[in-house]
């Protein structure tokens, strides 16, 4: 499904990402993890598109598209979408107007006809009893003068919602208590499924005991240094990325 | 000054039309015509004026209507689909057929105009002239020169007005014609109610409204007024609004401009009694060569008195806007509290606006603040939207209307705050278009 070969980025004329290689198929959970300033980030936020990031060689292809070469939107309309660390504020704009114009972009770009407004709030209200949010939620701005927690609920929202393809989640974990975790994990779980893929960027490794992956890769300095299943998580948990880090160089 | 005379020369054919009006009637047209004539039309050397250009007005040809003819069909697609009290007036001239004050109480009379003229009733006697005299500008002196047609709202004390007042001004399409109205509304101790102007037309039409309104808002009284100016893109208009307010008493206006090729509005609040509140809302929105003018003023006479203002503008293409919102504070008007904001977003680098907040204390236990903001749309946000597969063009176009939704929000009237967030969506250039997705949007909430 993703294809990322020999990928190297320079932001600010720094290099950061320095020659990852990493290939997802569909129907995996893949997480990676790795120390602060190893270019987690930095390749979630070069597949969606984010401005500032140069790529200098390399490639990432999806479903055989050359992802670079797509606009932003082009991507998400494919099934690439990305759940942020940050998520942005919105103000004025509700929750309601970005997820009817965000699923209709979608289909109407997949040649499809928008979706009705009672099948749609029937979607999206199934969604949110999911992840245990009040109808209200609709009505509010994107964001605006949500905690930390109900921002990243927001993100899954959005994702059982739009249903991608390839669901990459950077540090979706960061800033929650346990029971925003499980509720969060839970919305990630339920999008597990033969057809999809999943990407976890994490620091640590509490998250991976709610979600396990098939796949656990460690970034270190741009390059992935090791692969290895659920239990190379919990390894790195036990002694930390000091250990790998020597045994890579 | 030939400009003047134009006007001068319609004005004294009027008189000769008209019949005996009473003396004092009589004077206040003269007061008003010779004012005009000695300040003539305002120029950008004026201070007031600086940034507007009134030559489209002054220079235009504009009779005076005869009729109020207007088909029903077309005036009931016009009409803001409210219960409302409703007086309509075509072109200034006062349409009977399309009023309507079924049910009115008692305790509430509203006429227009000409009515009370002609009765010489002392619901004008008093009070016309009183908050906007002839010195006050030169479109209000013309208007007193000119007026014969407008609204008379008298509220008695303690009376809650269940459904709006809704005054419609429509603007035919044909030979330019003016018309300048006069609003009177004197809210009783402790009343409540809700005033809407409404200016609309047929597209084509490129009138001169030149309107005066006068509000009294007794001791306690509660008035929310609602001006939606979504005149044909040829009118001209110009709006001097004036309000008194009594102790304890409660001003909103919501002062909304959408159409217009040259528009301009002053609105004064003079808070004359402790616990006096203002609230003035404003959205302005142009696109093409639109021009929109507003001009605020909160006068501070009392202690203990509140202001709170927020405008903000949207301005594409070449349209040019114009804030010019000033907070006066008297001597000794101390524990007051003045709060003013107006943001404006450019969306286009040929749009243009011009803001001038101003701030006149003299006392010295007061808390205000005043600021104002020119900025494009934020680029984290557009590129947030784009990553959820919304296209650029929408993504621009959701902000823009998110931008106005935080005036809107202030809207009571669902009516109106869903027509004027459906006519800044539909209104944006063709690829900003969102008023499909703002419809299904509202259906949702069904």
């Amino acid at each position: 499904m993703l294809q990322v070969k020999d990928l190297h980025v320079t932001v600010d004329g720094k290099e950061i990402l320095k020659g990852l290689t990493l290939t997802i198929n569909a129907g995996e959970v893949h997480a990676i993890m790795g120390p602060n300033g190893a270019g987690k980030s930095t390749l979630s936020a070069v597949i969606a598109g984010k401005d500032g990031y140069e790529v200098t060689h390399g490639s990432v292809t999806f479903e055989g598209q050359d992802v670079l070469e797509m606009e932003i939107e082009e991507r998400a309309q494919a099934g690439l979408l990305l759940g942020f660390q940050y998520p942005v504020e919105i103000p004025g704009v509700k929750n309601i107007y970005l997820l009817k114009s965000a699923l209709n972009a979608q289909r109407v770009a997949r040649g499809e006809a928008e979706m009705p407004a009672p099948e749609f709030m029937k979607l999206v209200k199934e969604k949110l009893g999911f992840m245990k949010m009040d109808a209200s939620f609709l009505q509010r701005a994107v964001n605006e003068g949500f905690s930390g927690g109900e921002k990243k609920r927001n993100e899954i929202l959005q994702m059982l919602v739009l249903q991608p393809k390839l669901a990459m989640l950077d540090e979706i974990d960061s800033g929650l208590d346990i029971d925003a975790m499980k509720v969060v994990a839970d919305g990630v779980n339920s999008l597990r499924a033969e057809e999809r893929a999943i990407l976890l960027v994490t620091h640590y490794q509490r998250l991976l005991d709610y979600i396990v992956p098939d796949k656990v890769h460690v970034l270190v300095d741009g390059r992935i240094v090791k692969s290895g299943d659920a239990e190379l998580a919990k390894e790195l948990e036990a002694n930390g990325y000091e250990g790998i880090e020597e045994s890579a160089a | 000054m030939s400009d003047t005379q134009t006007f001068l020369d319609t004005l004294k054919a009027r008189s000769q039309q008209r019949g005996v009006e009473p003396t004092w009637i009589a004077a206040r047209r003269q007061a008003g015509a010779a004012r005009f004539e000695a300040m003539g039309f305002p120029t950008r050397r004026d201070e007031e004026w600086k940034y507007t250009d009134v030559r489209t007005i002054a220079q235009g040809n504009f009779a005076l209507a005869e009729t109020a003819d207007f088909s029903q069909a077309q005036a009931a697609a016009l009409t803001l689909p409210l219960d409302a009290y409703r007086l309509t007036f075509v072109d200034g001239v006062f349409s009977a057929a399309l009023s309507d004050l079924e049910a009115l109480p008692s305790s509430v009379q509203v006429m227009p105009l000409s009515k009370a003229l002609s009765d010489n009733h002392e619901a004008v006697g008093g009070p016309l002239g009183r908050l906007t005299g002839v010195d006050f500008s030169p479109f209000a002196a013309l208007n007193t020169a000119f007026m014969e047609e407008g609204a008379v709202v008298r509220i008695a004390p303690g009376t809650v007005v269940e459904k709006p007042i809704l005054l419609q001004f429509l603007s035919r399409a044909g030979a330019p014609v003016m018309s300048h109205p006069r609003i009177l509304v004197e809210a009783a101790g402790r009343s409540e109610a809700t005033l809407i102007e409404h200016y609309i037309g047929e597209a084509d039409a490129a009138n001169f409204t030149n309107v005066v309104a006068e509000l009294m808002l007794d001791r306690g009284a509660i008035l929310n007024h609602y001006k939606l100016q979504e005149a044909p893109l040829g009118d001209l208009h110009v709006a001097s609004i004036h309000v008194e307010q009594g102790r304890d008493s409660r001003y909103s206006s919501y002062n909304l401009n959408l159409g217009g090729a040259l528009v301009r509005n002053d609105l004064i609040s003079d808070l004359n009694g402790q616990g006096a509140e203002t609230n003035f809302y404003g959205l302005f929105f142009g696109q093409g060569r639109q021009h929109v003018d507003n001009h605020t003023k909160v006068n501070h006479n009392a202690p203990l008195t509140f202001s709170n203002e927020n405008y903000k503008g949207i301005l594409d293409d070449r349209a040019h806007g114009v804030f010019n919102g000033k907070v006066y504070v008297k001597r000794d008007s101390q524990k007051i509290e003045g709060f003013q904001s107006n943001q404006n977003l450019l969306l286009s680098d040929r749009a243009h606006i011009d803001a001038k907040p101003e701030l006149e204390i003299y006392a010295d236990d007061v808390k205000c603040s005043h600021g104002t903001t020119t900025g494009q749309l934020d680029e984290d946000a557009i590129y947030a939207l784009r990553t959820r597969g919304i296209d650029k063009a929408t993504a621009r176009g959701l902000l823009t209307l998110a931008f106005a939704g935080e005036v809107l929000e202030q809207v009571a009237l669902d009516v109106i705050a869903e027509r004027v967030e459906l006519a800044v969506a539909g209104k944006l250039p063709e690829r900003f278009n969102l008023a499909g997705l703002v419809e299904a949007a509202a259906a949702l909430n069904d």
